[in-house]
């Protein structure tokens, strides 16, 4: 595990000697607390809301982006963790506009905003990226229902 | 609350203060030393609950306290479950523990049955204890309602005419029967009246046993007698293939309720016909899970639970807040729809436990696809936001379905179900 990303260095406070001894004794140990988006918005109303829109990617681009089975060499269901930001909103919005040619995507950007676009494409960038496998399946037990 | 636009160090540190030192445990996870600022009981570990469990641990920095009560010992999914019907894939291959999920984030499990709810004294009864809460999630699915149908309430009945709507051994019984049934057989499957469980999963359901037949048993049929006045999602790339692909095998008949069923003769009857099957397949009507109607979540004429679309707190019952099916929404009932009003209702318990407001405009988006084939598959896709004059979350401009249904989307729905496995589980 990362213990400390990027991120933690871009915000100024974060020079703060004592704070940086907190964090690093903290986050060494803890794998949780060193995403720092998530930190992050427990203070800042605007990035709890992208959290979560975010976190309703998951389901086929994996957690934080980090998609467990890209399905083929057309970008579907790419890994969105740690994407650059430019990538992330020119694909979004011609995806939005109708410029770039999609099979579900389309149908997701028209609904969000150019803002939610951008500010996804921010969270994304942010998010360290963690090669993650399909989970493997277990024998149906007897007791089941 | 904070009013800065980014990171606020002061409110991090009292937050990571009421985390207490944290202590990486044996599995590696990080366990508060402090008390908890809370203590969350999740009940039912489907898509919603473990969803709920996790991200109130990540978002929580393992500040709240998550204990999870689950009658079985695995998972299995509904999503792919019709696919076991058509024979591409195994119950085994939709089937998981609980154990990624528990480890990685620290959360406590009970494998127990809940029995009674008791919300001002924050206390929910089990077959073997008792556990205490300050926050309540109850995310039960949904219960089959047999009063029109009681012939088939009995564990007996189902044996001989399975429901196979919650994904298990029903799933494999009814795989069985149709791999027993002789060419030139009938399979008869319903579809309930709306709402239920999945809006496309039975018109899937008989492209995927039509599909079994089409390669096996060419002259079987599947009869389809809808409660509906028509198809119900994704209604126009249904009809083409129920009238192209299956033009010989399905026979798709709207507006045709089951109003009684033989169990010994496996005979339907509607108030057109009575229909004798093969193999007969019943989906009943279905309500609120059945804990939610036991803690009052429900109201006595409409079976579905009221909540608030900020927190998914009930309308009826404080500090008990309800995902996934049970809830009363103008939206799919989809694992995606209810892995997304988790992360939402995860995301409010945070706000609430340290004092602040909940989002005050969720948005989320929602993909569903169903397989026509072994191979195909096509979507519905729709970002839904709150809307604060109506109170509850609408579907953007913008959504829509396939053009129709290919390999390509079938590739994709298999890695949603991959993306959405891992992300509930581990």
């Amino acid at each position: 595990m990362k213990p400390i990303q990027n991120i933690w260095f871009k915000n100024s406070w974060f020079k703060d000697s004592a704070f940086l001894t907190f964090l690093l004794t903290t986050s060494v140990c803890t794998p949780l607390i060193g995403h720092a988006a998530e930190v992050s918005a427990f203070s800042d109303a605007q990035n709890i809301h992208i959290r979560q829109l975010a976190a309703s990617c998951a389901a086929c681009h994996g957690t934080q982006g980090n998609s467990a089975a890209a399905s083929g060499d057309d970008g579907a269901n790419a890994v969105l963790a740690d994407m650059a930001p430019a990538e992330f909103t020119e694909k979004m919005l011609g995806f939005k506009d109708g410029s770039r040619k999609a099979t579900v995507m389309h149908h997701h950007a028209k609904g969000l905003t150019v803002d939610e676009i951008n500010q996804l494409a921010v969270h994304f960038s942010q998010q360290k990226r963690v090669v993650t496998t399909a989970l493997k399946s277990q024998t149906l037990k007897a007791d089941h229902e | 609350m904070s009013n800065a636009n980014h990171f606020n160090r002061r409110d991090f540190i009292k937050f990571a203060g009421a985390a207490g030192a944290l202590a990486v445990s044996k599995s590696g996870f990080a366990r508060a030393t402090k008390p908890p600022v809370g203590r969350v009981v999740v009940i039912g570990g489907g898509y919603a609950g473990a969803t709920v469990a996790k991200y109130l641990r990540l978002w929580s920095l393992g500040s709240i306290e998550v204990l999870v009560v689950e009658p079985n010992s695995q998972f299995v999914s509904c999503p792919l479950s019709n696919l076991v019907l058509g024979g591409s894939k195994s119950i085994n291959d939709l089937t998981f523990g609980y154990d990624a999920l528990k480890s990685n984030h620290g959360i406590k499990w009970v494998q127990d049955t809940v029995t009674a709810i008791d919300a001002s004294a924050k206390k929910v009864s089990m077959l073997r204890g008792e556990l205490s809460f300050d926050r309540l999630v109850v995310a039960p699915g949904v219960d089959f309602n047999y009063d029109t149908l009681p012939m088939l309430a009995s564990a007996e009945a189902q044996q001989q005419i399975p429901h196979a709507w919650k994904a298990g051994w029903q799933t494999v019984n009814l795989r069985k029967q149709l791999e027993a049934m002789p060419d030139g057989g009938v399979f008869v499957m319903n579809v309930p009246k709306a709402p239920y469980r999945c809006p496309p999963g039975p018109y899937e359901r008989a492209c995927q046993v039509a599909s079994y037949f089409k390669a096996h048993k060419p002259k079987s049929k599947v009869i389809v007698l809808d409660a509906n006045a028509e198809i119900i999602s994704k209604k126009g790339l249904f009809t083409k293939v129920f009238n192209e692909t299956y033009a010989a095998i399905v026979d798709y008949r709207p507006d045709n309720a089951m109003t009684g069923v033989d169990v010994a003769t496996k005979t339907v009857s509607t108030d057109f016909d009575k229909i004798k099957a093969d193999v007969l397949n019943v989906i009943p009507p279905q309500r609120a899970g059945k804990i939610a109607q036991i803690a009052n979540l429900t109201e006595k004429d409409y079976p579905w639970c009221d909540i608030n679309f900020l927190t998914y707190e009930s309308k009826l019952v404080p500090n008990v807040h309800v995902l996934g099916d049970s809830v009363a929404a103008g939206l799919p009932k989809s694992a995606h729809m209810a892995t997304n009003q988790a992360k939402v209702c995860a995301n409010a318990i945070v706000q609430l436990f340290t004092g602040q407001a909940p989002d005050p405009a969720p948005v989320f988006a929602n993909t569903c696809y169903s397989y026509v084939t072994d191979k195909s598959a096509m979507h519905v896709a729709n970002v839904y936001r709150y809307d604060a004059g109506k109170k509850i979350m609408v579907s953007a401009e913008g959504g829509g379905v396939s053009m129709s249904p290919s390999e390509k989307e079938g590739a994709y729905a298999a890695a949603w179900a991959q993306n959405i496995w891992a992300d509930t589980l581990t």
